[in-house]
């Protein structure tokens, strides 16, 4: 089982890496390289902390993007092509290749995401010169922006498995941005009685919660994240995560692929 | 289509997403102890918002106002006596949407009411609904918002009848406004008047903190209304007796009471030894000793 698990996830991986989406990287570091010294020419004080929201807020959107237009298209790609068939006429279990699938984009991200952290750091040592220990805080950022993919990741293989790649990427990106809005909701929904405040806070809390993984100006302005929060935001994460790609499988295991 | 797998799925699903909501609830209980965090790192302009929004800035403007609600709201409950971020997000909502009179009119009512019902800032609440009424002026209703905040937390009489005169020459104006006008040139700082005022903003208004705060300045301008006719009462009984009545009964005997006096919500009002009146439960009127500043 780990041995096919495996060879989806570096498959699924090694194909994001021919489709050229590491190609981003030369976009993100020549954003941040080519734009760190004009940040000092414009500002005062403050090239540090626009670096570090630019670097930050990018590398998030960079990810989710990424996430998104790679995983809509993971499972209609390959009943496209046929490529499926072969698959699962193998001994594949059709969760072994949800899962598969769900790692190798996975994979990607982190591994797209590490070296886009590389590219940050060194814009950062180049715009201030030196690092010092309250540099390391950001990469409590980082960490949270990767507990954002794997519920981005999950989301988009959950409609993948059901639904074609552009009403997917829709579906995806529309629940990323409710869930940058999911504690407004649930505070809406605590303000709101009756029916319309239940169903407010069912909705509050089925949508995943994208706000409380985003620390990014936080940690900008040198402000420390409690390590209960990491812990239990790391819960959250990997809870939410493993219960929608529970639905995708729940959804593939039962989807008539004839 | 493998049965067993489904059904490890399906309860997979469910569990761990239970697992979740109780996650989540952690988190949000964690990140309210790291509220106030936030509250120095709000984008402090409206205008480089709507930029932002790409022409959404209507429906960013109605979040934005639902946000200073709830941040009213929430230090309200606690008893906050600082309430540094209502007035910015005001300005971003009403930046956002210049047309948003909820936000003028509620907001500076928020703004200018004494602290802990408000936030005790007067002066920012005349700015919001002065730029209100620039962005809106064929809107009577905030120069009645206007001549109101004037009236009853700046105490600014001229200001306040200039509101309401100004206010009553739009078209479709109430004719009452025209009425308040009058008064304010003629009585000036009067508990009658005070009364009128507030009556007009709890029937006009749907915000319930807003009622709330509406009902509690009746009752209280009420009970000092009553609490006056009383004294002139019990002045009236020493006039007559030559000494001061030691009981209600003794002023329903006098016929100058049918019966017990009751305070609006419902308990007697007491009758002190040296013939002054007071309320039995000073905690429901919360606005009385400050009505004694009124004639």
């Amino acid at each position: 089982m780990t041995s096919r698990l495996a060879a989806i996830t570096l498959n699924t991986f090694r194909e994001a890496i021919r489709d050229r989406v590491l190609y981003n990287l030369i976009l993100f570091v020549l954003l941040l390289v080519a734009s760190a010294p004009l940040f000092g020419a414009i500002s005062i004080d403050i090239e540090r902390l626009v670096l570090v929201n630019l670097s930050l807020t990018s590398i998030s959107l960079f990810g989710v993007i990424i996430a998104i237009f790679i995983g809509t298209g993971l499972v209609s790609k390959e009943i496209e092509k046929k490529t499926l068939y072969t698959i699962l006429s193998r001994p594949v279990r059709r969760w072994e290749f949800i899962l598969g699938k769900y790692f190798g984009l996975l994979l990607t991200l982190v591994v797209n995401t590490g070296l886009m952290t590389l590219g940050f750091y060194a814009a950062l040592l180049i715009t201030t010169h030196k690092l010092t220990p309250a540099d390391a805080r950001l990469l409590v950022a980082v960490y949270f922006i990767i507990l954002q993919f794997l519920i981005v990741t999950a989301i988009t293989l959950l409609f993948s498995s059901f639904s074609t790649p552009i009403f997917s990427a829709v579906f995806s990106f529309a629940l990323f941005v409710i869930g940058t809005f999911a504690e407004d909701l649930r505070s809406f929904a605590a303000m709101t009685p009756g029916p319309a405040g239940w169903l407010a806070t069912v909705a509050g809390y089925a949508v995943p919660n994208f706000a409380s993984l985003n620390v990014i100006s936080q940690v900008a302005h040198d402000q420390p994240v409690s390590g209960s929060l990491i812990a239990f935001n790391t819960l959250y994460a990997l809870l939410y995560s493993a219960a929608v790609t529970a639905g995708a499988v729940l959804i593939f295991e039962r989807r008539n692929l004839k | 289509m493998n049965r067993s797998a489904t059904t490890v799925a399906a309860v997979l699903m469910v569990t761990l997403f239970v697992g979740s909501i109780f996650a989540l609830r952690k988190v949000e209980s964690l990140r309210g102890k790291e509220a106030s965090l936030e509250e120095i790192l709000y984008l402090p302009s409206g205008k480089v918002l709507k930029r932002l929004s790409l022409g959404y800035s209507g429906l960013l403007a109605n979040i934005y106002w639902t946000r200073a609600v709830q941040y009213f709201g929430s230090k309200r409950k606690e008893r906050a006596t600082r309430y540094d971020l209502l007035a910015p997000l005001l300005d971003i909502t009403t930046d956002l949407d210049p047309k948003l009179i909820v936000a003028y009119e509620t907001g500076s009512i928020f703004l200018s009411q004494k602290v802990p019902e408000g936030a005790g800032q007067p002066e920012k609440a005349v700015a919001l609904v002065e730029k209100g009424i620039r962005e809106n002026p064929d809107n009577w209703r905030l120069y009645f918002t206007l001549g109101f905040i004037h009236y009853l937390d700046r105490k600014d009489f001229k200001s306040a009848q200039q509101a309401f005169q100004k206010g009553s020459e739009v078209p479709g104006a109430h004719p009452w406004m025209k009425v308040m006008a009058a008064r304010m040139a003629e009585q000036g700082n009067t508990t009658a008047v005070a009364l009128e005022l507030w009556n007009a903003i709890y029937q006009a208004n749907k915000d319930q903190m807003l009622r709330e705060t509406a009902l509690k300045h009746i009752v209280s301008l009420r009970a000092t209304l009553e609490m006056e006719e009383l004294s002139r009462r019990i002045e009236a009984y020493r006039q007559k007796t030559g000494v001061l009545p030691s009981a209600w009964g003794d002023l329903v005997r006098a016929g100058l009471l049918r019966s017990v006096p009751r305070d609006p919500t419902g308990s007697p009002y007491r009758l002190m030894t040296n013939g002054v009146v007071g309320v039995e439960d000073p905690g429901k009127f919360p606005f009385l000793a400050e009505n004694t500043q009124l004639k």
